[in-house]
């Protein structure tokens, strides 16, 4: 069982299912608040989806100086997992722990529905329970959903495999080279638009974001059991 | 500002809107921020010199923006 830190800022609004999606998938999650400089020993940190500080001045500006953001940059350099989700992705932005900005939608409506996304890359704490080339439904919600680098970082982005989701069929949002995710270079830090704790259950009109959540355990049970069934029996791939 | 090799869809929407209503010769439009900060600081240059820091620091993300600083006594 892996201890996931689900981060609280003013604002949040994914932060309640992310942790149920961490918990659905056997972790043991828990809740970090922002002014918090403690993140308890954590495996992996998610920075959830929402609205921190109101997205004033540009979304995730105001976040990534909250006292606890000092903590997860540490356990970033430690070489821990950390996940950001939509705003979260933007904060890590804006920390500069994953290269590039999220700006404001090529069409500027803000865009709130099912999209298309190919897992790019597996050997990152958070996909390696997917297969390269799965093809998953997840939602969007965002306003400053477009990926941007410049030509030179987008080019390093996809020389070094650091691609880790790409939209496919469509690109909402405008985003450099369909990017809809990215880690960094040491493959520990990983951002996504996509919403993956908003589908990993039929209820919820699909189950292709739980093995996000799935990944941390994976990891877990590949190294004591090496076999990804020991993890509860769920629709793991072995 | 947005960087001037980015695509700035709010620049553009403005563009059209103001073609739109007729003004003539509009060509490129680019939408960014205006932030006014007081500032206490001893000279003109002392205040810019800070104010570029606020803007290294927290008010541009030098990924997406470029900015330019201009000081007013008040």
């Amino acid at each position: 069982m892996r201890r996931v830190a689900v981060v609280v800022f003013p604002g949040s609004n994914c932060d309640a299912d992310t942790l149920d999606a961490a918990r659905a998938a056997g972790s043991d999650a828990y809740y970090v608040w922002h002014r918090d400089t403690d993140l308890r020993q954590p495996d992996a940190v998610i920075l959830p989806g929402g609205f921190s500080y109101g997205d004033y001045l540009r979304s995730g500006a105001i976040a990534r100086f909250s006292s606890v953001m000092q903590a997860v940059a540490a356990h970033a350099r430690a070489g821990g997992a950390v996940l950001g989700v939509c705003n979260g992705f933007q904060i890590l932005c804006e920390a500069g722990l994953l290269p590039g900005a999220l700006m404001r939608n090529a069409r500027l409506k803000f865009l709130s529905r099912p999209v298309r996304v190919r897992v790019e890359a597996t050997d990152t704490p958070f996909t390696r329970s997917y297969e390269r080339g799965d093809e998953l439904t997840v939602p969007i919600a965002h306003g400053d959903g477009r990926y941007v680098a410049d030509s030179e970082t987008a080019a390093l982005l996809e020389a070094g495999g650091q691609v880790v989701w790409r939209y496919v069929g469509e690109n909402p949002n405008g985003s450099t080279n369909d990017i809809a995710g990215v880690c960094n270079a040491g493959r520990n830090v990983v951002g996504i638009m996509p919403h993956p704790e908003r589908r990993n259950a039929r209820v919820l009109g699909g189950e292709d974001g739980a093995r996000v959540f799935f990944s941390l355990e994976a990891r877990n049970a590949t190294q004591h059991a090496g076999d990804m069934r020991a993890v509860d029996g769920r629709h793991l791939r072995v | 500002m947005p960087r001037a090799s980015l695509l700035d869809p709010q620049g553009q929407a403005v563009q059209h809107a103001l073609q739109a209503l007729g003004f003539s010769g509009v060509g490129a439009v680019r939408a960014g921020k205006h932030l006014v900060v007081e500032v206490q600081a001893a000279n003109r240059e002392e205040a810019a010199t800070r104010a570029r820091a606020m803007c290294d620091r927290l008010l541009a993300n030098p990924v997406t923006e470029d900015y330019h600083v201009a000081v007013e006594t008040v």
